[in-house]
């Protein structure tokens, strides 16, 4: 029964590993960038969370209204003003600016809020559960999960049904010739930036509500990101859900045969992964 | 001049140099596998806490003199680094990079694990291992940096020698462009193979060095990103990637900059941080990088230049 | 309506234009001319802002455009079919077509008349555009580029690697999209085609312009030669 119930909540918690992964995926299968710093920026959004709900005393649900739009603008203007003029065919620029921007984020959050552990406060949710036979299921994983859901079935519904998808698949396709249809690359590449921070912004909520963070939290959320993108699949975001969950499950196991184990059988498990599926478990066909 | 040092610098002195030869070091080594063979690596601190536990483990448990497993730690560093690098090639560009940083966490998670070596709070070199390396504490002090020294100069005579070698030369076509090196015959994984390896294997005999003068190891300090990553980066960045004149730069400035604003703690990285982001974005090949393409200096001579019909 | 003056290109340190004088009036159709390498492509990218140039180099309607970014030049209603077709394989055939149209000018073409001039991208209009044949996906991009409803379009090569029979389904379907008051400048490899569809002609060989005139006035002998270069 205990297995069980570490299966669930793995599941459940594959849907934040999924929130995580969905960002990075969606700027690498645009504009074949990785941001080094994402996770930091999923931190940041907590942060940003945090400030919001205690000095307006909202809900940190609802503060979801304000620290979105915000981390959105915030990814606009980081790719248009910075990022932009790394992107090229050399990995390093991106990689090492994106680097600097990760150390830079974690040290000033350190300097503005000292390293104490933080928490948002998402009141009764927290608590509330839902009884499945003798299965106790929280409502706020329940709702995580949910949402994960959602937003992935958003990204893909934008992608593939309106226009600025369009314009995003062109441009990952080949930003040259996008251009010729009038599609100005650099403003195509800052709403892709912006999409991804929206996402992470939702990220961060969730992560602030489940658990406490801290700034040095970022580059580990990174790597679980990672992990559920690399297990799932590249270019394929409902793999990217299934990653996360995968990712989620092995922790669980891992967790309830040792406390100490829960990251480390995650990375196993990544690894495995790695060695016998290097594509991903379901990888989408290359064009 | 440095090798005499033992004999005319204080202790702190000696000390102070070592950290800048390993720190060199690492950088030389980083250097090679980010900007000569496009490796790029966040994780090189899975070898140097690697090294540094084994150099504990192995000390403590032969009772042979520490400075004599080196070349042990070396090889052992060499043959972890295989089944990883088998594992982690098959990720590319940052990927990769993110993956080595995978690989230098389960490093740490497995090593926190190991009861025998401290666990989570890490351990401390036994007196009489200690005393294993010399008897007295002045003798001790020259010969670790000796060993460092030592390590330094075998480490930039190889980078040096081989990238002058013709697989060397081979592995900067690659870096030029892959592609058309791989059409001319050089089997492009198998030469970074070999660079991944051997510089986990010397940077693993830099850990040992760097914690047998610690004295002290524990798994956050062993496998830390900031110091054993971050901190080289930034040297490599701002010194000059892919020269050789580069890593001597920016360590040097490093360590002046770590002495004039040591006090403002987390300020000072921050700082570093956006002097990393400024040179990559406006000058992407750093100090060195600048000075050459202006004066034309080089002390390692190492570019070939193509002379067109027209000169 | 567009003139180049003294246009220069250059790939690193590699020169490939020389300082190429073009122009193209409103409801012309002109042809470029030119073996491979001669620079005709570098040529059509530079005056759709693909590759930099400097700002008096392009002009438009008497306006210098050479500084402007592609997007910006695509919008001023300058279209290109490029070399290779260049669809965008991740999109349907409908949706290459649509992103045609991302630029919202008004005018005649719309996905519907596009249908109408090539009807088989109808029947196939949900396939991933690449996976048509050569000849399908020429009429793709020829159909993209019209959806924007342009006043000038720039053909590059448009027969390259197709079966003569489909090249000439192509080039008997162009009068009908010309005579809707475009103009055009098609980039040939082949001098009859050239010759046949164009009103003017230049040649260019190496970089340089070395033959321009009407196509009636000009043989295929004149052209050879001054496709060839001087030997």
């Amino acid at each position: 029964m205990v297995w069980i119930n570490a299966i669930v909540q793995g599941i459940l918690l594959g849907g934040l590993y999924a929130l995580f992964a969905a960002g990075l995926s969606l700027i690498f299968g645009i504009m074949r960038l990785v941001n080094i710093a994402h996770g930091d920026f999923i931190v940041l959004a907590a942060f940003l969370g945090l400030v919001v709900t205690s000095t307006l005393n909202m809900h940190p649900l609802t503060s979801l209204i304000i620290v979105v739009p915000a981390m959105a603008v915030v990814g606009y203007l980081l790719q248009y003003l910075v990022l932009n003029r790394t992107m090229g065919d050399d990995i390093l620029p991106p990689l090492l600016v994106t680097f600097g921007l990760s150390v830079i984020l974690q040290n000033s959050l350190l300097e503005v809020f000292s390293a104490d552990p933080q928490k948002l406060n998402a009141g009764n949710l927290e608590t509330a559960s839902l009884s499945l036979g003798s299965l106790n299921i929280g409502i706020l994983p329940l709702l995580m999960f949910t949402v994960a859901v959602a937003v992935i079935a958003s990204l893909q519904w934008l992608f593939y049904h309106t226009a600025l998808g369009r314009a995003f698949r062109a441009t990952s396709d080949n930003a040259d010739i996008a251009q010729l249809m009038g599609l100005n690359k650099k403003h195509i590449f800052s709403m892709a930036m912006a999409l991804s921070l929206a996402v992470v912004a939702i990220a961060g909520i969730f992560l602030g509500t489940r658990t406490s963070f801290d700034p040095a939290s970022g580059p580990t959320r990174l790597i679980f990101g990672f992990e559920a993108v690399i297990i799932g699949g590249l270019c394929n975001l409902w793999g990217t859900l299934f990653g996360g969950i995968i990712l989620g499950v092995a922790q669980g196991i891992g967790a309830q045969i040792n406390p100490g184990w829960q990251q480390l059988s995650g990375h196993i498990v990544f690894l495995l992964v790695l060695a016998i599926k290097p594509n991903g478990l379901f990888p989408r066909v290359s064009h | 001049m440095l090798c005499t040092a033992p004999l005319w610098a204080g202790r702190a002195d000696l000390r102070f140099l070592s950290e800048i030869f390993l720190y060199l070091g690492l950088a030389y080594l980083w250097n090679l596998l980010a900007g000569y063979a496009g490796l790029v690596s966040v994780g090189q601190q899975a070898y140097v806490g690697f090294g540094g536990y084994l150099l504990f483990a192995l000390a403590i448990n032969t009772g042979v003199t520490p400075l004599a497993l080196l070349p042990v730690i070396g090889i052992l560093g060499v043959l972890i680094a295989v089944p990883v690098a088998v594992l982690i090639f098959r990720l590319h560009g940052a990927y990769f990079a993110i993956g080595t940083w995978v690989v230098a966490e389960v490093f740490r998670l497995s090593f926190a694990q190991m009861t025998s070596l401290g666990g989570g709070s890490g351990t401390s070199l036994p007196v009489n291992v200690v005393k294993s390396i010399a008897a007295s504490r002045s003798g001790r002090e020259s010969l670790s940096y000796w060993a460092a020294f030592a390590v330094l100069v075998l480490i930039v005579a190889l980078v040096f020698l081989f990238l002058r070698s013709r697989t060397g030369l081979a592995m900067t076509a690659i870096r030029d462009n892959e592609l058309a090196a791989e059409s001319l015959g050089i089997n492009i994984w198998r030469t970074k193979f070999f660079v991944y390896i051997f510089t986990a294997g010397l940077t693993a005999v830099l850990g040992a060095l760097i914690f047998l003068q610690k004295l002290r190891i524990s798994p956050d300090a062993a496998f830390s990103v900031n110091d054993w990553t971050a901190f080289v980066i930034f040297i490599v960045v701002i010194g000059g990637i892919g020269t050789l004149e580069g890593p001597i730069i920016g360590t040097l400035l490093y360590f002046l900059l770590r002495e004039m604003l040591a006090d403002l703690g987390t300020a000072y990285l921050v700082i570093l941080g956006i002097t990393a982001i400024v040179i990559m974005l406006f000058a992407p090949n750093g100090i060195w990088g600048f000075v050459k393409s202006r004066f034309g200096i080089e002390f390692f001579p190492m570019t070939r230049r193509v002379i067109s019909k027209k000169e | 309506m567009l003139e180049t003056k003294g246009l220069t290109s250059f790939y690193g340190d590699f020169q490939a234009l020389f300082g190429i004088d073009v122009r193209v009036d409103k409801n012309e159709v002109v042809s470029l001319i030119g073996s491979n390498g001669a620079g005709k492509t570098t040529t059509m990218r530079t005056i759709t802002g693909l590759i930099d140039c400097d700002t008096t180099m392009v002009l438009w309607n008497g306006q210098a455009i050479g500084h402007l970014r592609a997007d910006q030049i695509a919008k001023l209603g300058i279209a290109m079919v490029p070399e290779g077709r260049q669809l965008f394989p991740s999109l349907s055939v409908e949706e290459n077509l649509k992103i045609g149209a991302q630029n919202k000018r008004a005018g005649f073409w719309t996905l519907k008349r596009v249908y109408d001039l090539f009807p088989v991208l109808g029947e196939r209009r949900r396939q991933g555009a690449t996976t048509l044949s050569g000849g399908q996906q020429q009429m793709v991009a020829i159909g993209r580029a019209l959806m924007s409803n342009p006043e000038i379009i720039l053909f590059d090569e448009i027969s390259l690697g197709l079966a003569p029979i489909i090249i000439n389904q192509i080039y008997d379907a162009l009068p009908d999209i010309i005579d809707n008051g475009l103009s055009a400048l098609i980039v040939e490899q082949d001098i009859s085609r050239a010759l046949s569809i164009a009103k003017r002609c230049y040649c260019l060989s190496e970089g340089k312009i070395t033959l321009t005139g009407s196509t009636d006035s000009i043989s295929r002998d004149d052209v050879s030669q001054a496709y060839f270069g001087k030997i």
